[in-house]
């Protein structure tokens, strides 16, 4: 004990120990926090069985269109129904995924974003005030991010595409809003509007609307590394991942903005004006004229 | 009592200006004026008040707006764009936004002002042409307010294009294409124009001048012909009891109608003053500096143009090239055409229709729009036409918002602006007509008085008695044709109007014009069922 309380009184003695308590502070959220794969990684025989969960999972959901071996299907006459998911890329598969396009309900135009089916819902609510409830839903959150990514890692064993960005790349307060803000109004308003409220394309196929807090950062990063459906791929020579995050800033800032000048009429420029125009300024003076004209003097002087 | 004078220094003041200006005869004559009462009849104020605050907050705008195409490094309130290179023009628009105190809420009721000021002059102008308001003496002034209207697109469009945000750009693009397209001289024209290649540093001081100076000026000047030939003429009034051609039935000027424009003015403003403060529009700090490389969905004009852009929109790719030149009928046509079907037609429908009625009467009591079903019918054919045209400029907001197909709706577009007038036509006339027979059956045989009677041999039957004397006033003002001079009298002279091709094409549209028309009047035989005494089963 003499020596310990002798170094106790040594000038390096602070640093050390609050050199161990972060180490141990490490150690400790290492070991507890879910989001570690490390201890996965290490063992392989995990990852197998998790890649044969991935599979399993396409083999359910995605092989009755797109092949049992991913490779696509097509119809009698030779015209594709499904592509081939071979070198998509695990960032595609995200998207389509977390966004609920995929598994597609019915062939269409284009596949309408909805509530991801259950073996995949990671948004699902969790803040439940029963213990019991919780705990279940957030089981079956963490089931459904484990069966995201098994199948994130399924296709991405067949061939090698486009990851899923880190949370780095896309969190919306770091990037230049300026210069998001021109990047969006060069190639993204076209389709999807000033403030990516969406609009029509051809085909009826649509630009859909990016101004839901629904849709996530990550999701817009995946969709221009991918370009989803009708829209193109934005890969990292045409928008640089610092592009990229601008417009996610651009967007995400924008859609959290109020609006100074009092109810925005969603924001998609002079077609709702106009509406409001005719129907809220010409019917409520309409009104006001019917009013007074209504009024009747009850007795005129006569001169 | 009686002959109370007013305290010295009141008579005075009006001694003043009367010895020099004659004023007191002036408003002798004039104070007294009699206003007809009718809620249609405010529409035309509301754009007359929209006007002035137009020109209010217009002015407190060019306090502050440079009206300059400098390129400038924005650094200001609205930290988004910080950092972003634009127009000194759009530079200031956003400092008017964000950092001139009052400046949004000044800028957000000069623009709904300008929406209101339009779309006031096309519901009173609605209001002239379905109750023949338009007719003699009044031509002139019908013409006038067509101009006034063409006026203000131009001005709107000016004004729209100022800001140089990214909705701007776009719409002067469409105007530079526009101008390009006019043969021979197009291109000529847009270089004087934009002084240079699209889009150029003039345009923006250009248009701020016209915006401002000119156009304004012109309008003023309309504004007040208008209304001087209204208070000359003497406003139309609807077909009431007590009201004849020759006399005005309604409240004079001073106190009464003075009381509710004056307060009908408040509500104008009160409206504006609501939606500036209430509802968002033109937020030029969503679209952007103008760019030329750049465009956005949802990029349509102020409501007053979006005819001229849905035509645009389900044109067909026309075009004609043949020694060297190039005829764009495909920018050519949606910018004239159906634009000088509404206004030429609007323009030449007075004189047509005195022509082809051979009336040339003055009038002043309005029609009720189904005793003039063709007039009522080629109106609604033109509300057809302009209506399905201008929902078309909507075209990609209603394919999104509806999930509909783009190329449908261009196709329904483009079907429906030919056979929807046609159809408006048919159907307005054959309402038109059901509700003369309907009025007809009013004045001939009463109204259903909910009281049923036996006869003696019993039959059941219910009485019928006379409308009230309003509504016969009303019905009755219907002037029933009465058939034109025969084309050749008994001893074979042709009539002077119905000679040479001219004269056939006039009597046969005359005869389109009165030949279904009917005759709504009392009838003497039908007096004792009126009465009630001696009830008799009624055919209908």
């Amino acid at each position: 004990m003499k020596r310990f309380t002798a170094w106790r009184r040594r000038p390096w003695a602070g640093y050390a120990v609050v050199l161990a308590a972060l180490a141990a502070i490490g150690v400790i959220y290492a070991g507890f926090s879910p989001q570690t794969d490390r201890a996965e990684a290490e063992n392989t025989a995990q990852a197998a069985q998790d890649l044969a969960n991935g599979k399993q999972l396409f083999n359910k959901n995605c092989a009755s269109c797109h092949g049992l071996n991913a490779e696509g299907t097509k119809d009698a006459k030779g015209k594709p129904i499904a592509p081939s998911l071979i070198g998509v890329g695990a960032a595609s598969v995200d998207f389509q995924v977390s966004t609920g396009r995929m598994p597609a309900m019915n062939p269409g135009a284009q596949m309408p974003r909805k509530e991801p089916i259950p073996e995949f819902n990671t948004s699902i609510k969790t803040d439940y005030s029963e213990p019991e409830k919780r705990e279940e839903a957030e089981k079956q959150k963490a089931l459904a991010e484990k069966n995201l990514a098994d199948l994130r890692a399924y296709i991405a064993s067949l061939a090698i595409g486009p990851a899923v960005p880190p949370a780095s790349a896309v969190d919306p307060t770091k990037g230049d809003v300026a210069l998001g803000g021109k990047l969006f109004r060069t190639n993204c308003a076209q389709c999807h509007n000033f403030t990516g409220q969406g609009g029509a394309l051809t085909g009826g196929k649509y630009a859909p609307p990016l101004s839901g807090s629904d849709v996530t950062p990550t999701q817009i990063y995946e969709a221009m590394l991918t370009g989803p459906q009708a829209m193109p791929v934005f890969n990292d020579t045409t928008l640089t991942p610092k592009d990229k995050q601008a417009i996610i800033s651009y967007l995400v800032q924008t859609r959290e903005e109020p609006n100074p000048g009092g109810n925005g009429l969603g924001r998609i420029g002079p077609v709702s004006e106009g509406l409001a125009g005719w129907l809220i300024g010409i019917g409520l003076l309409v009104l006001a004229a019917m009013w007074i004209t209504a009024k009747k003097p009850k007795k005129l002087k006569k001169s | 009592m009686s002959e109370a004078t007013a305290p010295k220094a009141i008579e005075g003041t009006l001694g003043f200006i009367d010895e020099r200006l004659g004023s007191t005869t002036f408003f002798k004559r004039n104070v007294k004026k009699v206003f007809p009462d009718h809620w249609s009849f405010m529409l035309g104020e509301i754009a007359l008040y929209s006007f002035i605050i137009l020109l209010l907050t217009g002015t407190f705008l060019t306090l502050w707006f440079k009206p300059s195409m400098t390129e400038v490094v924005y650094d200001g309130s609205y930290t988004k764009l910080n950092g972003v290179k634009m127009s000194e023009a759009y530079a200031s628009t956003l400092d008017i936004s964000f950092d001139v105190r009052g400046g949004l809420l000044m800028r957000q009721i000069h623009h709904w002002a300008a929406v209101l000021f339009m779309a006031s002059i096309m519901a009173h102008m609605l209001r002239v042409f379905f109750t023949g308001a338009y007719r003699k003496p009044r031509e002139l002034n019908w013409l006038i307010g067509l101009g006034m209207f063409t006026l203000g697109m131009l001005e709107g469009l000016f004004g729209y294009s100022l800001p140089d945000d990214l909705l701007s750009g776009t719409g002067l693009r469409i105007t530079q294409g526009v101008t390009e397209a006019i043969p021979l001289v197009g291109t000529y024209i847009y270089m004087f124009l934009f002084g240079g290649e699209f889009p150029g540093d003039d345009i923006v001081p250009r248009l701020f001048t016209l915006h401002i100076l000119l156009i304004p000026g012109v309008i003023l000047g309309m504004v007040t012909a208008h209304m001087m030939i209204m208070w000359h003429q003497k406003h139309t009034a609807m077909p009431v009891k007590n009201q004849t051609e020759q006399q005005v039935y309604g409240y004079p000027f001073y106190p009464v109608f003075m009381a509710k424009t004056g307060a009908y003015f408040l509500f104008t403003f009160g409206v504006l003053a609501l939606m500036g403060a209430f509802v968002q529009i033109n937020p030029i700090w969503l679209f952007g500096p103008y760019d030329p490389g750049a465009i956005s969905a949802g990029s349509q004009p102020d409501w007053y143009m979006g005819v001229m852009e849905g035509a645009l929109r389900i044109m067909p790719n026309w075009e004609i090239s043949a020694w060297g030149h190039t005829l764009s009928l495909n920018v050519l046509i949606p910018a004239t055409v159906p634009l000088g079907i509404i206004f030429g037609g609007a323009g030449a429908w007075p004189f047509i229709e005195a022509w082809v009625t051979g009336d040339k009467r003055q009038h002043h009591v309005n029609t009720r729009p189904r005793n003039a079903p063709v007039r009522t019918a080629t109106g609604m054919a033109a509300v057809a036409f302009y209506g399905l045209l201008w929902v078309a400029g909507a075209n990609d907001v209603i394919a999104d918002k509806f999930h509909v197909s783009m190329f449908a709706l261009t196709w329904f577009f483009r079907v429906t602006v030919f056979v929807g007038p046609f159809l408006a036509f048919v159907i307005t006339k054959r309402i038109c007509l059901g509700l003369q027979r309907k009025d007809a059956n009013v004045i001939g045989h009463g109204v259903e008085s909910g009281i049923i009677v036996m006869s003696p041999d019993g039959k059941y039957s219910e009485r019928h008695e006379p409308a009230r004397e309003q509504e016969r006033a009303v019905i009755l003002s219907k002037e029933n044709t009465r058939p034109e001079a025969p084309a050749r009298d008994a001893n074979g002279i042709p009539a002077p109007d119905t000679k040479g091709p001219l004269g056939h094409l006039r009597a046969r549209l005359n005869r389109a014009w009165t030949f279904d028309d009917i005759p709504v009047e009392e009838h003497e035989e039908h007096g004792e069922v009126e009465s009630g005494k001696e009830p008799k089963q009624l055919s209908h």
